[in-house]
């Protein structure tokens, strides 16, 4: 099961923190990830084509579209950092 | 050492700790960041009432100590300590500290910079801001992102 977080200006928009969701045989990849939750779920989609750059963490490292997943994996969607 | 927490933080008590951890320094670099009163980046102009902190429990603390050792690959430096606040903070509170002992005042400066600028871009906290009109994330600056490309 992964562990899907949503930070920041992202957890409000999507209107929760946190999802879990099974990784279909077919998603292998982040960039596959995305695309798998656009196309079911409105929210996300909407989410994704109205904001400029979002990051992606794997297991808590920011990661490119193509990094690779596997089950259990700890995924998270957030806008650029502005700490400091 | 690095510290996320919600309390506000005595930069006297983290200078004399710096100066009793490290074994005989010649330096003690401290940093402070405060939240400022004008921090609306259209308007220059929106005096903020307060600023929320959110941040990624877990990566935080993962990238904090990753900055930090970086830091102390890169320069010779004897102790080091980054503090950053969570949660709800006002105006002229203090967010962030960053403390640097070394044997020698450019590493100790250069390495409290550098460690600023990547802990401003890297890790996971994000400022959300309130004004008496409204409320709304802070968005990142390209020059935060030209900071650390200096050091690349």
């Amino acid at each position: 099961m992964l562990k899907i977080h949503y930070f920041a200006s992202l957890r409000e928009r999507m209107g929760r923190d946190c999802d879990d969701l099974v990784l279909p045989d077919y998603v292998s990849n982040v960039a596959e990830l995305i695309d798998f939750i656009k196309q079911s779920d409105a929210i996300f989609n909407d989410v994704f084509a109205s904001t400029p750059r979002i990051l992606v963490s794997v297991n808590q490292v920011v990661v490119s579209k193509d990094c690779r997943l596997a089950e259990d994996d700890e995924i998270a969607f957030f806008p650029p950092m502005t700490g400091g | 050492m690095i510290s996320v927490q919600h309390e506000d933080f005595d930069i006297g008590v983290e200078y004399e700790s710096l100066r009793s951890l490290a074994v005989s320094p010649g330096a003690i670099d401290t940093f402070t960041g405060l939240v400022r009163q004008i921090y609306d980046q259209d308007s220059e102009s929106e005096v903020v009432q307060a600023l929320y902190l959110e941040h990624y429990p877990g990566m935080t603390e993962r990238k904090l100590t990753d900055i930090q050792n970086q830091a102390h690959s890169e320069w010779d430096i004897l102790a080091s300590k980054i503090i950053h606040r969570v949660g709800e903070l006002k105006a002229d509170d203090q967010i962030v500290f960053v403390g640097v002992a070394s044997r020698h005042r450019e590493d100790g400066f250069l390495a409290a910079q550098y460690m600023m600028d990547f802990l401003k871009s890297e890790a996971p906290f994000w400022k959300k801001q309130r004004t008496e009109k409204d409320s709304k994330w802070i968005n990142s600056r390209d020059s935060d992102l030209k900071a650390i490309r200096k050091w690349r």
